[in-house]
């Protein structure tokens, strides 16, 4: 009779989870073994068939391509700006709340306002970036976000400048649990701020850094907020990243099924990448 | 040699006083308490010594050399934090061999002396461990033999033995002075503890408010303790401190009639005189009634009422006085004590005492 309360107490929370994480998945994978059905073409069972389609397709490539390249070019930049800034504003100076503010406010501002706001920096001829370069180098006008060249790191500068100030706030946080006398007493011991840093801080914000990088990972294939403003993951498919695509697939070519299959290998990957995360820095991780 | 002279050193918070014009020297090879309630400022005098904080005004000299102005590493000095400030990720070893590290001795310097000191702090089979997997005791070892793997003459400890039961804390004094004594080391001790500083201390700094109180032995800061304050910081439990009134023989306890305990002028003094050094007499003697009486197995400490004033006594052994029993207190000239009422400063008796009998 007991275990009966046990299953009335955990079933609302159960129908949630079932009903939007694990039915969804599962249906996913499934769908990913048929065709997309038409009017006059039902859905029938392919097996791997959409699979194989997605090893032949060159946006597919392209677009993975793109996602690693911004992946790569993203995470370590805000980890190491996010751990410099951390360090600096966690130092005794003056107005440090308002500093800390200031590193925080990208992250408060929603994407799709930030992406507006770098539209502005970006714009040939009268934005922000083209006017500089006017000014100081007499250059002329560029069409960043219409150059396939330049655009994917236009929009990882931007994604790094909102990205730092979140990361920020995390290893501000562990800094601030490290207690002041191991400084102090590195200090007597005539350890430099670089030594200490190197041999005490940066191991003991290990924990932290492998939390910010399963984050940071898991954001960098899940933000594509900004393409909707920005570039519509053009021109010709250069900014255009996984997540985006299958919108693309999904809500403007209709094709469930393939939408469902990239959706699969996402999720393969993202799964994979943090198991090996983890697994490779547990190793050299301390935990207090 | 490696004594430490403080010269007239302040440091101030913005409004706040934390060191207010403290001078006093630390004598090579000696072991030195500060000693003082909470918020005193015996912390910030030892991270003045230590060049962790700046000073607002004064000098520190360390053997003679004057390094009011060094950085910390410069002044040859090691240091045991109330909290070990052991570093969590870093093996027992390598805690120990971190300063030597830094100043890149060489392995083989690294290797014996590590051996050697972990031999003398008796940490020698926990060097494998992290800090997390060692009990309190080990811990506060690790942060000795920390403090003297580099030989510095000279190791400053700030309440290196708050954090760990009053059991442990007594064997670990005994390891401390008896370290200190072997190595000749000039040790600044900070504690808020007068047990600690009277079993430890060559000499004891009593500090009060930012200022020193008193300084001397433990002897004479228990046997003429310069103020009341220091009459009841030292001793425990504290020293009876009884307001006196003029009566007609001489000064009497305040709120009572006869039995003068001084000749002369009582009102604006206190008597001071410690628990062990009241006995029960049978006749004469003031007259009291027992409060309360507490059991703590050697002896039994009594609550005596007397006039306004209420006095502890240390009686040997079980005292069984039921409350409101009549007793009479008495005690020997020379254990009395009389302080000014107005500043707290210690009075000088200037003709012998008339023993209560
Ligand atoms: N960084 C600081 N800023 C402002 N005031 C401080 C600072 N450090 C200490 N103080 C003040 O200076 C006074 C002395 O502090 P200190 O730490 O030396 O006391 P302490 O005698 O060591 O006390 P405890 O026994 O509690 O450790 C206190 O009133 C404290 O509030
Ligand atoms: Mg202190």
């Amino acid at each position: 009779m007991k275990h009966v309360y046990g299953w009335l107490l955990l079933t609302p929370a159960a129908i949630l989870l079932v009903g939007f994480t694990h039915y969804p998945a599962a249906a996913t994978l499934f769908d990913s073994l048929f065709s997309t059905g038409t009017v006059v073409r039902p859905s029938r069972f392919v097996g791997i068939g959409n699979y194989a389609a997605l090893a032949d397709d060159p946006i597919f490539w392209q677009v993975l391509g793109n996602n690693f390249w911004f992946a790569l070019g993203t995470i370590p930049t805000s980890m190491t700006i996010a751990m410099l800034m951390a360090i600096w504003v966690n130092d005794r100076l003056p107005a440090r709340a308002l500093a800390r503010m200031a590193y925080f406010t990208p992250t408060v501002l929603p994407m799709i306002a930030v992406a507006n706001l770098w539209l502005f920096f970006y714009t040939p001829q009268i934005g922000l970036l083209d006017q500089i370069n006017a000014a100081l180098f007499n250059a002329p006008s560029h069409n960043w976000l219409g150059d396939p060249r330049t655009v994917l790191a236009c929009t990882m500068v931007m994604v790094i400048w909102k990205e730092a100030g979140f990361f920020m706030i995390f290893y501000l946080a562990a800094l601030q649990s490290l207690p002041p006398e191991l400084e102090e007493a590195a200090r007597m011991d005539g350890a430099s701020r670089w030594y200490f840093f190197r041999r005490v801080t940066f191991p003991l914000l290990m924990p932290t850094t492998l939390f910010v990088l399963v984050n940071a990972t898991i954001n960098s294939f899940k933000l594509v907020d900004h393409l909707f403003i920005l570039t519509k993951g053009g021109p010709d498919n250069a900014s255009s990243l996984l997540l985006y695509y299958i919108y693309q697939v999904a809500f403007s070519f209709f094709d469930t099924a393939y939408a469902s299959t990239l959706t699969v290998v996402l999720l393969l990957l993202l799964a994979g990448l943090a198991l090996v995360q983890f697994q490779l820095i547990e190793r050299r991780v301390h935990y207090r | 040699m490696s004594e430490i002279v403080l010269e007239e050193v302040s440091k101030h918070y913005g409004a706040v006083r934390a060191v207010d014009g403290v001078s006093f020297r630390a004598d090579a090879g000696k072991f030195l308490v500060l000693l003082g309630p909470s918020g005193c400022g015996k912390s910030t005098v030892l991270r003045l010594i230590a060049g962790l904080e700046d000073v607002t005004a004064g000098r520190i000299l360390i053997e003679g050399r004057d390094v009011t102005r060094l950085a910390p590493e410069k002044r040859r000095i090691s240091m045991v934090f109330q909290s070990y400030a052991l570093f969590p990720h870093l093996s027992v070893a390598e805690n120990i061999v971190f300063g030597l590290k830094v100043r890149r001795a060489p392995p083989a310097v690294r290797e014996s002396r590590l051996a050697g000191v972990a031999e003398l702090a008796g940490v020698g089979a926990a060097l494998a461990r992290a800090p997390a997997q060692l009990s309190g005791g080990q811990r506060q070892r690790v942060a000795r033999a920390r403090a003297i793997v580099a030989e510095n003459r000279i190791c400053l400890m700030d309440e290196p033995l708050s954090n760990l039961d009053a059991q442990l804390r007594h064997g670990m004094r005994v390891e401390i002075r008896a370290l200190q004594q072997r190595l000749g080391m000039t040790v600044v001790y900070v504690t808020h503890d007068q047990v600690e500083a009277m079993s430890m201390a060559d000499r004891v700094i009593l500090m009060r408010e930012g200022r020193i109180e008193q300084a001397g032995s433990p002897e004479e800061l228990y046997a003429r303790p310069a103020t009341t304050f220091a009459a009841r910081f030292i001793g425990t439990p504290p020293m009876n401190l009884a307001a006196l009134a003029d009566g007609p023989g001489g000064a009497v306890i305040r709120g009572t009639a006869g039995a003068p305990v001084l000749a002369g002028r009582g009102t604006g003094r206190v008597l001071g005189v410690r628990p062990e050094h009241v006995t029960l007499v049978a006749r004469g003697g003031v007259p009291g009634s027992v409060s309360s009486a507490e059991y703590h197995g050697a002896d039994t400490i009594l609550t005596v009422q007397v006039g306004a004033e209420s006095l502890l006594v240390r009686a040997a052994g079980r005292v069984e006085l039921a409350p409101g029993a009549a007793v009479r207190l008495g005690w020997e000239a020379d254990k009395v004590h009389l302080f000014d009422a107005g500043s707290g400063a210690r009075v000088e008796l200037d003709q012998p005492l008339p023993q209560p009998a």
